[in-house]
């Protein structure tokens, strides 16, 4: 059985590939994931503002207080260097390559064009196999419109690009007037594959408080429903790799994302719920599943059921949103 | 000789440039004015920079100067060549081994700041007291005046000290020098090579102690031989002066620059000579070449070798000529004949003559004065006075010059007009804030200049006493030939205000000369500034015809990602204005030095500071001047009106900057000044206030609880005070149900708070429609000013309520309680300074307070004025600072005293019991005194008491008259840092804690040394970046509650405000109700830290629930009744310390800096956090036996079989 995929121009064994998060932090678990089965491991995120705010923050708090007091010229020592860039970041990169041999995504997490854009280029020379760029913007000027929203996503894209040469795959939000139509915007302008979707982070009230507090939610299998969607729409159509994220917990969601059409299925809640050694259970879930079900390859599967060449291509639009509203009973009687 | 290299650097790193590069192991202790000395030492020990012979200096920083001094002897015995850095106090601590080191003949120089000596006060700056006293150790001491001698000098010692084998003292004046940015030629590793003999070296290596060569050294030895041994040196002495010399005519071979042991300059035929050391025989130098032009027959002598004292070169340096002399001594011998220069130049004179040294045959005519303590201005004025008073008939003698002396008239008058200043000198003034980065881009403008053009270039700042809002004068002068002018800058062709606020308060335009330039940085307009001038400044504008010009460099800063700091954009004014540089070129240095700065801080830094040149261009207007002055605002008095005599006769003039101006005659004789000073001083810092909203307050009394500058107060009062009340003013009925009935209001002191925020991040009451609101809420000052000053004017009239009146248990009554101490100078957001005021609270009206050198001695009592103060019946605090390292002892010296008078009392009391009636003497005598309504009692049976004391005669009443009031129990405060609790005054504090007397000892642990700038303590924490710990702290923080615990009958808590703000209203008011000793670590948020203060209170809660910071109380009384002294307040550590540290930039640093040892680090602090939760956890669940372990003793003494 032939369980290998290509995503963005790597040779993966399976589909299986570990999405961005606080595991891929330690080297020891990069090793663990290889280890479970993963055939690619996307970095956890380097962020934009991490990168611009590290170094306002240490030149405000070094010089803030410089030259005020006759007894206190200054109150921290002047080291010779900073590693005010993502040295560390570089660093665990370069580290991750030399203890695995399955493929290493870096990923960089930004809203705004700007000078962090550069290290993309220092990612791809840390040893990186390719890149996913995670564009994380929330607009909430009520004045900028939608086409200045989409613009700002291209700048970026075209600025990463002309950093580096290792393929990049951009990491969106389902949030666009017509994202079908952003999705092959963003190829022309360069993407080798497209991620869908990156979950925005939802804050939550602390009532007690009356404060806002930060809170993660892991994603739930229901999750998998909007890139699955995406995916089968945009499959076939757009010259880029997909890739599905979210929801993605047992073996069936893998098999249904490459049914739609991803080449890629990111794991990540699912994961960090039952640790890196599920990768395992997955696979073996997917071999399970393709022996039963006669299939011969991952390949053969992929785009099956995308809008392009599924039975019924309206299921993924409004009609088929009509008849199951309408299908819907409850269990009780009203 | 090579090429000459010139680069403008300070006088501590000139000295310490040399220092490090000459020797091998450096032991320091951090002071003012020397500690960047050590710094600069140890930063570069941490860039592993080599000395000239490879390798990199060992740099050690020790627990005080006494134990800097032991580790250099040590090492010198070891066979290192070691140096040291200190000042004032810091040498004084050193003497015992210095006599030590001289005794044994030692190569070494010991580089000296030379500071002020406290004596009635203490002083950072600049006189000769501290070397003066080490004039009996033995040591040779050299003097420099100037950067560049400081540098020259320092590898002059060095190699003089290793042939001579007399150790050197070299020093230089403290700021003056230490501190002065001057462009100088600068000494390469081969001229040092050059002067220093490797024979010579290894010389002093072979008397190393060794097991090799095994010797012993340091006996003891009796009358027969001591007197002789002591007599071998004089050889060495006799030679040394010669050995410098030699040394000196070597560098000058080397380096082109010739020095001499007592260098002349003056006219050949000199009739007046001046003789002084250090930097004062530059502007004497100045004074003489400006008098020869006038043709005036004077000279200087400079005093560089001052001990050995070579009387032969002293009198070979005098010309025939000389028939007066005037000896000037920067410091003060009280008692003596004469201070110390002056009776070794008499002396020197007479056994010259005698001896037929030199050309002089007569005895001139001698005189004597002192100048400059405490870095009092000595200006060509100055000079000239003394000149002047030579020619005089009978010169005055004993004299001093530059104060006016009208008690014992022993001042010359003189001449403020006379200046020596060319006119081809560019003289600049700058007033600007710390925080705005003035100071920072002068430093950088001198630079730009000294580096880049043929000028010399000097800069000498003048900085603020106080912490918040701390004022910076910049005195810069640029010049074609090399600049000795070693005083302030009275005739600026250009000033600059980078504060608008500062139009109020400073006469910054006094001192411009007629068709100067001044630039204003200003919120307005260049058509509206003009009416936005206090009329004072439109006169100095119209009246000495000064061009004008207006930035708004707040604007551009905001506009270019800066905030507030302007520093770049004033600095591109200055030169775009100056001419001094072509503009373009200006323009590409200063862009060439931010690119130099900020590198490797990081592209984003560079790229707003560049944006910020160019935008500040286009931002800049020359204001037409107009001919008439319009304004109607005038600057402000320093005070107001209703102020005491005192403080406007005295405290006034210093607050406006003229305390130069006040006579001898004004000064307390003892350095005794009246409290209650500081709400005198408005200071109008904030540009935001906290405003009141009553609606939403649930008067819980948390804000007036963290203010660190008591600026929000609160009152509980009957509502018949409200009759006369403003409009604006704020009040409702109290919630407290025992106080029913009454009015309760929340008033902020708009001109004395800073804008810290913490009340408003403290307050935990939201307005529910609007919860970004809370009951308190910042909102900008000026249009808050006048009302809010009315306001808070009437709330002061309101009484205070009586304090048997307040539980003091609960936060939200006792913060009705008035603070004794208010509006200090600390920082805005000081963590110290809450704990401080809540113990004015709770105690200050009996309170006494020996207070540790340190930050808390300088906001607590730095003049002009004191935060310290009285309630409405004239009590409160006493306070006093002894020293840095002797605080405890010197508190624990108050508390034997009190107790004294107090026995006296007693004893007197009962012995007139029939007199006074027993009923009385008893009450008084049993009355134990343990809250607030029962003082209150004792307050009033000694008012009967000395009412009945007044009508009876005997001499044993008029001696309990004296003392009654001991009768009322006094607290006595012991109050510091962690520098000296941990590190300089542990040991005094041990024995404080052992001697089981009844102290309150208060740790303001803000666990690094704060004052002198953030070097570490025994108390900075795990992996935490300071001073000398620049690779993050490898060692755990010291567990001094711990230490403490072990003696057993000592109180201790360690508390955190911002944690549990209730724990540590319990833990003062157990540890004063305890008759013993008690230790309170209070974790104290601190600048240092490197976080914005307002988050403080956050920080010192993630500090608790990370296990950082242990909240516990050890009470001994627990123990007598079977209890387990010791209660941990705090719970588990919940979560991880990473959160924590990441949050203060001392900590995440060292992620920026070396990623894998912040995670080592890290990691053992996380580690250790845990290991000492559980360890504090198990000693407090310990079960103690009943009779407090006798039954454990008992089985112990059981003899086992």
């Amino acid at each position: 059985m032939d369980l290998s995929t290509t995503y963005l121009g790597l040779k993966l064994r399976t589909p299986l590939v570990v999405s961005a998060s606080p595991l891929s932090e330690e080297t020891e678990n990069i090793k663990r994931m290889e280890d479970a089965g993963a055939s690619a491991v996307v970095m956890h995120s380097l962020f934009e503002e991490q990168i611009r705010h590290d170094k306002l923050e240490l030149a405000h708090h070094t010089t803030y207080t410089k030259d005020s007091f006759a007894e206190a010229l200054d109150f921290f020592p002047e080291p010779e260097e900073f590693n005010v860039g993502p040295e560390e970041y570089l660093e665990h990169i370069r580290k991750a390559k030399e203890s695995v041999n399955i493929p290493v995504i870096g990923s960089l997490n930004g809203a705004t064009v700007g000078g962090w854009v550069e290290y993309a280029k220092l990612i791809q020379e840390a040893g990186a196999d390719a890149l996913e760029l995670n564009i994380y913007f929330i607009p909430t000027n009520l004045d900028m419109l939608g086409a200045e929203v989409e613009q700002k996503y291209l700048e970026i894209l075209k600025a990463v690009k002309t950093e580096v040469n290792i393929p990049v795959a951009v990491k969106l939000s389902p949030f666009f007037s017509n994202l079908a139509n952003m999705a092959k915007q963003l190829v022309q302008a360069g993407a080798n594959g497209l991620v869908l979707f990156n979950r925005f982070y939802q804050p939550d009230l602390d009532v007690e408080e009356l404060e806002i507090k930060p809170s993660i939610l892991l994603s739930t299998p229901q999750a998998l429903r909007l890139p699955m969607r995406w995916i089968a729409i945009l499959y076939g159509r757009i010259q880029a790799d997909l890739a599905a994220s979210g929801g993605i917990h047992k073996a069936t969601d893998v098999i249904k994302m490459l049914m739609v059409g991803a080449k890629a299925t990111l794991l990540c809640s699912v994961l960090l719920r039952y640790g890196i050694d599920y990768i395992r259970v997955i696979e073996e879930g997917v071999v399970q599943w393709m022996a039963e079900h006669e299939y011969e390859s991952v390949e053969q599967m992929q785009g099956s059921m995308s809008q392009l060449k599924c039975p019924d291509p309206s299921a993924f639009e409004r009609a088929q949103y009509m008849r199951a509203l309408q299908s819907y009973k409850p269990a009780h009687e009203l | 000789m090579g090429k000459r290299i010139y680069k403008t650097i300070d006088g501590n790193e000139a000295v310490a440039t040399v220092a490090f590069k000459t020797n091998e192991v450096i032991a320091i202790y951090p002071i003012t004015p020397s500690s960047p000395m050590g710094e600069l030492s140890d930063a570069w020990a941490a860039a592993r920079k080599p000395n000239i012979w490879g390798t990199i200096p060992t740099v050690i920083e020790m627990q005080s100067e006494g134990g800097a001094s032991g580790a250099v002897h040590g090492s010198l015995q070891g066979g290192a060549l070691t140096t040291t850095f200190t000042s004032s106090q810091g040498l004084l601590l050193m003497i015992p081994n210095m006599y030590k080191i001289a005794g044994e003949l030692t190569s070494t120089v010991f580089h000296v700041a030379a500071r002020t000596v406290a004596t009635h006060a203490l002083s950072i700056f600049c006189d000769h007291s501290d070397v003066m006293a080490t004039r009996q150790t033995g040591f040779a001491l050299l003097a420099s005046a100037s950067v560049q001698e400081a540098m020259d000098f320092a590898l002059i010692a060095q190699a003089a000290t290793l042939e001579a084998r007399v150790p050197f003292l070299h020093f230089f004046d403290g700021f003056r020098t230490s501190h002065e940015v001057s462009k100088i030629e600068v000494l390469t590793d081969d001229q040092m090579r050059a002067m220093l003999n490797e024979e010579l070296i290894m010389e002093h290596r072979m008397r190393a102690l060794s097991p090799d060569h095994p010797v012993l050294r340091g006996s003891a030895q009796n009358p027969d031989v001591f007197f002789q041994a002591r007599e071998t040196i004089n050889p060495y002495y006799a030679a040394c002066p010669d050995i410098t010399q030699k040394a000196m005519d070597k560098f000058a071979e080397i380096t082109g620059r010739r020095y001499r042991l007592f260098e002349y300059f003056g006219a050949p035929d000199a009739e007046r000579v001046v003789i002084l050391m250090a930097s004062g025989a530059e502007t004497a130098h100045e004074t003489v070449e400006h008098l020869l032009n006038a043709g005036e027959k004077v000279g200087v002598l400079k005093v560089r070798l001052y001990r050995p004292f070579s009387t032969k070169h002293f009198m070979e340096a005098l010309p025939a000529t000389v028939k007066s002399i005037a000896v000037l001594d920067r410091t003060k011998e009280p008692g003596s004949v004469g201070e110390p220069l002056y009776l070794d130049v008499v002396n020197a004179l007479r056994e010259g003559l005698e001896a037929g040294l030199g050309e002089l045959k007569d005895m001139p005519t001698v005189v004597g004065g002192r100048y400059g303590l405490s870095s009092k201005e000595f200006t060509p004025a100055m000079v000239k006075a003394v000149f002047d008073n030579l020619n005089q008939e009978t010169p005055k003698n004993h004299f001093t010059v530059g104060i006016f002396d009208d008690v014992t008239k022993t001042s010359l008058e003189f001449d403020p007009e006379f200046s020596t200043e060319a006119d081809d000198v560019y003289r600049a003034l700058f007033y600007g804030l710390g925080s705005d980065g003035t100071v920072s881009a002068n430093k950088n403008s001198i630079k730009i200049i000294g580096e880049n053009t043929d000028f010399w270039a000097q800069g000498y700042f003048v900085y603020d006493s106080k912490k918040a809002g701390a004022v910076t004068v910049s005195h810069l002068r640029f010049g074609p030939r090399r600049i000795r002018s070693t005083y302030l800058i009275s005739r600026a062709n250009f000033v600059a205000c980078h504060q608008p606020s500062f139009l109020e308060r400073f006469d910054m335009l006094e001192h411009i000369v007629e068709g100067g330039t001044f630039l204003l940085n200003s919120p307005y307009d260049p058509d509206d500034v003009w009416d936005h001038l206090p009329r004072e400044f439109q006169e100095h504008i119209i009246n000495k015809k000064l061009k004008f010009y207006v930035i708004n460099a707040f604007k551009v800063a905001r506009e270019s990602g800066m905030g507030g700091r302007i520093n770049t954009v004033m600095q591109v004014c200055f030169f775009a204005i100056s001419g001094i540089l072509p503009r373009e070129e200006a323009i590409a240095q200063i862009k060439q030095a931010i690119r130099d700065t900020y590198g490797r801080k990081g592209e984003e830094i560079v790229q707003m500071n560049l944006q910020a040149v160019d935008r500040a261009l286009s931002h800049l207007h020359e204001v037409k001047v107009p001919s008439q002055i319009t304004s109607k605002i005038h600057m402000r008095p320093p005070v107001p009106d209703q102020a005491p005599e005192f403080v406007k006769d005295v405290t006034a003039m210093m607050i406006a900057g003229k305390g130069d101006d006040l006579p001898v005659s004004k000064m307390p004789v003892d350095g005794t000044f009246p409290t209650g000073t500081a709400q005198w001083e408005k200071r109008n810092l904030a540009l935001e206030i906290p405003v009141w909203d009553p609606d939403i307050c649930i008067q819980c009394g948390k804000c007036a609880m963290v203010c660190p500058h008591a600026t929000i107060r609160i009152k509980v009062y009957d509502e018949t005070y409200l009759e006369n009340a403003p409009a604006t003013f704020k009040a409702v009925d109290v919630r407290d149900k025992e106080w029913k009935g009454m009015k309760y209001t929340i008033q902020v002191a708009p001109e004395d708070c800073t804008g810290c925020a913490l009340c408003v991040e403290v307050c935990p009451a939201r307005n529910k429609q609007e919860p970004r609101l809370k009951a308190l809420n910042m909102e900008p000052q000026p249009p808050l000013r006048e009302q809010e000053a009315e306001n808070w004017d009437f709330f002061l009239s309101i009484p205070e309520l009586d304090r048997r009146q307040i539980k003091n248990g609960t936060i939200r009554q006792q913060q009705v309680q008035q603070p004794l101490f208010e509006f200090s100078g600390a920082c805005s957001g000081c963590g110290e300074t809450p704990y401080v005021k809540l113990m004015s609270q709770l105690f200050g009206d009996r309170a006494i307070v020996a207070n540790a050198t340190g930050c808390s001695s300088i906001y607590g009592g730095n003049l002009p004025t004191t935060p310290w103060t009285v309630n409405q019946d004239g009590l409160g605090p006493a306070w006093s600072n002894s020293l840095f390292e002797d605080n405890a002892e010197f508190g624990l010296g108050i508390r034997l005293a009190v107790n004294k008078q107090k026995e006296v009392a007693e004893y007197l009391l009962k012995k007139l019991s029939t007199d006074i009636g027993q009923e009385l003497v008893e009450r008084i005598l049993t009355n134990e005194q343990l809250d607030e309504p029962s003082i209150f009692e004792q307050r009033q049976y000694v008012a009967k008491l000395k009412k009945k004391l007044e009508t009876l005669k005997s001499d044993d009443a008029r001696r309990l008259m004296q003392l009654a009031d001991y009768l009322v129990r006094k607290s006595v405060w012991i109050i510091g840092g962690d520098g000296w609790a941990y590190d300089i005054g542990f040991g005094g504090l041990d024995h404080v804690l052992a001697s089981g007397h009844d102290v309150n000892i208060l740790v303001l642990d803000t666990e690094v040394y704060s004052n002198t700038g953030g070097q570490t303590s025994k108390a900075t924490p795990l992996g935490a970046i300071a001073k000398f710990s620049a690779g993050g702290k490898p060692t755990p923080k010291k567990d001094l509650g711990l230490i403490a615990m072990s003696y057993g009958n000592v109180y201790v808590a360690a508390v955190a405000m911002g944690a549990k703000d209730e724990h540590t209203l319990k833990a003062f008011l157990e540890a004063e109700a305890y008759r013993g000793p008690s230790l309170i670590l209070a974790y104290s948020h601190c600048i240092a830290h490197g976080y914005n203060l307002r988050y403080g209170l956050q920080n010192q809660k993630l500090a608790v629930d990370s296990g950082q910071w242990l909240l516990y109380r050890y009470h001994p009384e627990r123990a007598r009744t079977g209890e387990n002294p010791l209660i941990l307040d705090s719970r588990a550590p919940k979560i991880p310390i990473e959160e924590y540290l990441m949050k203060e930039t001392r900590f995440k640093m060292l992620t920026k800096i070396n990623p894998d040892e912040a995670k080592k680090l890290f990691s053992m602090a996380q580690e250790n956090v845990i290991k000492r939760y559980n360890y504090y956890k198990y000693l407090a669940s310990l079960k103690l036996e009943e009779g407090n372990g006798k039954l454990e003793r008992k089985k112990l003494m059981t003899p086992t079989k």
